[in-house]
Order: C-alpha cells, then structure tokens, then sequence
C-alpha cells in the first residue's frame, strides 16, 4: 500500500524553476510547486505561526500549508544559518499538530548547507542514486542558477529604463521556461546565450546620471519580491538603477570565496562575523558608498537578529560616508502605504541631492 | 491674478492654503477631517472661498499632501500629489531658509527630518506605534476631563511634572491612570504627559540622529506649549513654533504644484460635484486586493489598489 511520493517546497522568488529541475531529475517522486505567494499565502502562515517569528517562517509556512492541501506528502525545507536553523523542526511540528502526514526534509546538516548535507538528504530520498548523477544535476542546477542571476543583474540595471512597458519581465518569463525545458550544460548554455543577445536588444531609455540605488540586507525579503511588497518594482517604477547582492549564487559559494576579502574591506568597523549576513551588510554599505551610489536600502523582517547587530555599524558607515540611507522592516502587519510615503521621501530626497 | 492650492489631508485634521506667485498666504484654512476626507474637503474649499471673497483669482495649480493624498488628488485633479514629508520641508524651507532641523508631530504620525544647505539629507517617521502623536494627547485629554487645547497653559503651571512610562500608548494610558489613582496632581501628570511625548519622539523617531538648531517644531502638537518647553528644555536649544506651522505641509504642496510646468484648471464649484468611493474585491486570483474605485457624478474616474493587469478597472471603462 504505497501511496505515490508528491514532492514540494516554499517559493522563493524565481528559483522554484531550478530546484523543480532539480528535484525532477534527481528524484522519482511526483514535484510540485506550491501555488504562487498570494495575500492568502501569508494569512494562512501568519494564523498558525507565532506572531513574533520573522516573517519568512510565516511565508513558508503558508507555502507549505497550500501545498499541502494540494497533495504534497514529502516537503523539503533548507535551514542553516540564523534563527532559520529552527524552521524545519518547528514547521514540521506545527504542520503535524495540525493534522497533515507528511514528510520533511532538510537540506542542512546542523548548522549549514553543503554539499555533503545535500548528498546525504538526497540519498534519503532514494539511496540507488548514483554519484556522478547526482553531481552531474547539482552542478547544472547550480549553473542554472547562476545563469538566472546574471541575468537578473542585467535586468535591475535597466529595467527602469525599458521602453516598452513589461518587455523586460515577458522575456525573463520566456527564458526561464526555456531554462526549465534544457536537457544538459550544452543546451543550458546556447539558450543563456540566445536570451542574454535578447536582453540585451531590448530598447532601454536610460540616461547615464541616472539615480542608483543599493539593496542591502537579510536575504529572503531580498530575493522574494512578495515579502518586501514588491520594493524593486516600485524602484523601477521611479526611474532607479538599482544594485543588489544577494542571490542563490551569492548564498552557495560566493559568500564563503568573499568572506575573508569582505573583512579586509571593512577592517576599520568590524573585526568580525555576526551571523548570517550581517558583515556581509557592512561590506556592501562600505562598497556602495565608495562605487558612488546616491543612496542604499537596507530590508529585514522585523526581529532579524543579525540584521538588528549590523545596522550600527551600517548606521556609522553611512555617517562616515555621508550616504544617505533608509531601512525597512517587513511583517505580516506591514503598512503598505508607510512604505509607499517613505519610499517616495527617499526618492525626492535623492533627486533633490542629485539636482 | 495666477493661485495655487495647496491641501493636506491629514488623519485629523484637513489644512489648505491658496498662495500666489511669490508664495504669499491668500486664503487658508484648518478644519478636522472627521473620518471623512472627501467631505472635509468639499468643506474646506468652501471656506477658502468664502475667505477669498471677490478677489480675482485664477488657481492653475493643485496639490495634495497628507494621507489622503491620493484620494483627494484624483477628486481635485491635482497637478501634483507630494508625501508628506517633502511637502513639509519644501513649506518650512520656503520661510526658514536656514532650518536645519523639523520636527513635526501631527494626529497620528510623527516625523523629523534633517536639512543640510537647502537640502533633506536624512528623515524618519514613526514606525510602530502612536504614542506620543496628537491622537494621543486628546484621548488621554479626555479621560483628565480637560480641552486639549488648554493642555499646554496647565503644564506650564506644574513645578513638579511627573513621571509617566511612554514606552507604548497602551502602558503610558494605564501607568497615567495609576498615577491618578495614586493622589498626583492634574497638572504635573499633564506636564508629566507632555515630557513623556517628548522622549518618546526622541527615543523612537530621532533615534540616532544629530539634532542640530535652528529647531522648528510643527504639526498640531506644536501649538501645545508644554510640549514645546519639554523640548527646549530636553534639547537644549530654542524651539520654534511658527504661527502657521499646522499649514507648511499645505503650503509647500502648493509651491510644488506651482513649480510644476505641468497646470491644472480648478473651480470652487468642485463642490457641487458628486463623489464617490467604492471597495471592490478583485476575486480572479486568491490575492483578493482591494480595488478602490473613485467617481464624479457617476463616472468612474479613477481606481487603484490592484497589483496585477488582472485587476485593471480603468482598461475596462477608459473606451469611453
């Protein structure tokens, strides 16, 4: 009596295409996604999370419920790192206390992500899965990733700027069904070409004393637009080039190859780490400052530890370089309209400055 | 002769100003918004009016400010629609030019901002809770049974003022009520509260940032004196309070709409016109937003609050 394995997983912004694929191809499990991040998403995460959780447990959660719902019977949660070490346990037990049978994975061991920990949970799942596969669809999966976010550094660039209205997100869109659809390195890489050349023919308008902003701050409002009420877009919708770090490639090996360098950087303020990203944060602030942006914003869920540690240092960085800086917490309870008005504030500042 | 109108609608209380080419005040006026914006409005113009009389003039441009500054831009067909927290800098630089710092501290929200040459380098607003805020003073006026109008005369009066946890509106209402219960005079707990307004706004809006003179202090809290004597005395330096500081917000969304090439025409009879607002569930996805539809005399003119095309009321009607 053995009940067909349904496989899923939170969102993300945009890498539930690589980790489908992932997941699809490593796995004999059926994958689904869990439906898009709605208002019904958080309010489900929210109702059944503990109020003062930071606000991804509440989204996942969410996530985890609706897909759920939908037939998943294996969830697969990542964790590492700060207080999202805790996720998956407390997830899992919420979601049993509530009644679901399910199964849940991690992809950490103890304290974070590696490849040994990803080895070891995927051998979970099927334990004839042979090695070379195994690191044949890692590292194309990670080169997916890392394809989507060159891209997306190319797409804040200019997006702005575009002159017909959506023609940058239609074909983001486009691409990352085609991403979804590659059989190996080979044709994964002919297509990132094709849609790079594409991208780059898209008509932008852009003028070059253009204002440019840097995102700074904890990773998951960073990457899930839904979570920081959609701040790039409102960005773009103002006429900003806008700089963000952080990214699933960032997270996978870059940050381990920058740390050292990063603290050299910022030697004069921290000595060193914090947890999380929080130095990383510092880094980034100090870099912005000295590449001559006009402005930074710094995102966190409300109660982010990490983030809470960094933010003097941040606040003295921006002092020391006259930079003007913003923050913003998001919760479940945020205040769009607060948002709006601060953000509107900013930019006119900014433009004001600028002249 | 060329006006401008400026409006801020704020959570309490619904200011404008209609000033002329060199930003003098020709007409303005300060009503409460009573839970309605729309109708302040109407109201509000109504007095501009009336205080214009028959004097000739041409207003070619309207802005808006304030948190209904969307909902009135629309209904007002503002040539500009401004946050609140330039509209207050662009108002309180056009008469101190050498402000190097504002506070503002109005019915529901407070701010500061900092000014460098001319220019906001930095501001704040209050994030998570109200205590301190104009809405604050009058419901705790209520239950001293006083005006709170009179609340800056009688904390000037106490020798003693008392001290009151500020931290959190709910705590600060209950420490006050426990203070009264306790045999404290009226007059230092209100000068108590007015202290206590002030940490707080200091400890939560400008937190971390330099405050440097000249000082203006501004908002509908400005006019309590007491609280304009905590500040000086917490602060160190003088405090200024302008006569029209409930108006700068109005005033310098009036400059900006001035500045604006872009002109609008505007009649008082906007009065007359019937307007409308109405919710609308978007029901075809399960983000449900709330669509906020706006018309004049029956004619959908304006909707927002979708956050896909899916949503769009204007596409379905703009044929016409």
């Amino acid at each position: 009596m053995n009940k067909e394995k349904v496989i899923s997983f939170p969102h993300l912004g945009d890498y539930h295409i690589p980790f489908k694929f992932l997941l699809t191809k490593l796995t004999n499990y059926k994958v689904i996604e869990a439906p898009p991040i709605t208002k019904k998403t958080i309010e489900l995460g929210s109702k059944y999370s503990p109020d003062f959780v930071c606000v991804p447990f509440k989204y996942n959660l969410g996530n985890f419920i609706e897909t759920l719902e939908n037939g998943a019977n294996v969830l697969m949660q990542a964790g590492g790192g700060c207080r999202y070490g805790y996720y998956p346990e407390v997830q899992e037990k919420i979601l049993k206390d509530l009644g679901y049978h399910f199964e849940l994975l991690t992809l950490s061991d103890n304290d974070s992500i590696t490849i040994k920990s990803i080895y070891h949970t995927f051998k979970k799942i099927d334990k004839r899965i042979p090695l070379y596969k195994m690191v044949y669809y890692s590292l194309l999966t990670i080169l997916m990733i890392r394809y989507m976010d060159n891209i997306d550094h190319y797409i804040r660039l200019n997006i702005g700027f575009e002159v017909e209205k959506n023609s940058f997100i239609h074909l983001k869109k486009e691409m990352l069904t085609s991403f979804s659809t590659c059989k190996g390195y080979f044709s994964l890489t002919k297509r990132y070409l094709k849609y790079k050349k594409k991208f780059r023919n898209l008509a932008i308008n852009k003028p070059d004393n253009c204002l440019k902003v840097g995102i700074i701050g904890e990773l998951y409002t960073s990457m899930e637009p839904f979570s920081s009420y959609f701040l790039e877009k409102e960005l773009a919708s103002m006429n900003i080039e806008i700089k963000r770090f952080t990214n699933v490639s960032y997270l996978l090996y870059q940050k381990r190859l920058q740390r050292r360098k990063n603290l050299r950087y910022i030697n004069q303020y921290c000595k060193y780490t914090i947890g999380a990203d929080g130095i990383d944060n510092v880094y980034r602030a100090k870099y912005l400052i000295d590449q001559g942006y006009d402005g930074i914003i710094h995102i966190k869920p409300f109660g982010c530890t990490p983030e809470i540690g960094a933010i003097p240092i941040i606040r003295k960085v921006c002092q020391d370089g006259k930079m003007p800086i913003i923050y913003f917490s998001f919760d479940s309870q945020t205040s769009e309209t607060g948002i709006k008005t601060r953000l509107e504030a900013f930019y006119d500042m900014l433009k004001i400055k600028k002249g | 002769m060329n006006a401008y109108l400026g409006v801020d609608i704020g959570s309490i209380s619904t200011k404008g100003v209609i000033i002329d080419d060199d930003n003098h005040i020709l007409a303005s006026s300060y009503i409460w918004t009573k839970g309605n914006p729309m109708e302040a409005v109407k109201e509000l113009i109504h007095h501009l009016e009336k205080e214009i009389g028959k004097r000739k003039i041409n207003i070619i441009g309207v802005g808006t400010t304030g948190s209904a500054r969307k909902l009135i831009g629309t209904m007002l067909n503002a040539n500009i629609i401004k946050n609140e927290i330039t509209a207050h800098a662009i108002g309180t630089l056009s008469l101190y030019p050498d402000v190097k710092t504002i506070f503002e501290i109005g019915g529901q929200d407070s701010k500061i901002i900092l000014i460098e040459d001319g220019i906001v380098v930095d501001y704040a607003m209050n994030t998570l809770c109200a205590a301190g805020t104009g809405a604050f003073l009058s419901s705790q006026a209520n239950r001293l049974g006083v005006q709170v109008e009179d609340f800056g005369r009688i904390a000037l009066t106490s020798k003693k003022p008392t001290k009151i946890a500020a931290r959190c509106t709910v705590f600060a209402e209950s420490d006050l009520v426990h203070k009264l219960q306790m045999g404290y005079k009226k007059e230092d707990i209100i000068a108590g509260l007015c202290q206590s307004v002030v940490s707080n706004y200091l400890n939560n809006v400008g937190k971390g940032k330099k405050i440097k003179a000249p000082i203006i202090f501004q908002g509908g809290v400005s006019k309590n004196i007491g609280v304009k004597k905590a500040f000086e005395e917490e602060v160190g330096n003088e405090v200024i309070v302008d006569p029209n500081g409930h108006l700068m917000g109005a005033l310098g969304v009036a400059i900006l709409s001035k500045k604006n090439p872009l002109k609008t025409s505007f009649k008082f009879s906007i009065c007359e016109d019937q307007f409308e607002t109405r919710g609308v569930e978007c029901n075809k996805c399960p983000n449900h937003c709330e669509i906020i539809c706006i018309s004049k005399n029956k004619k959908l003119i304006d909707a927002w609050g979708n956050r896909c095309s899916n949503g769009d009321m204007m596409s379905k009607t703009s044929n016409h």
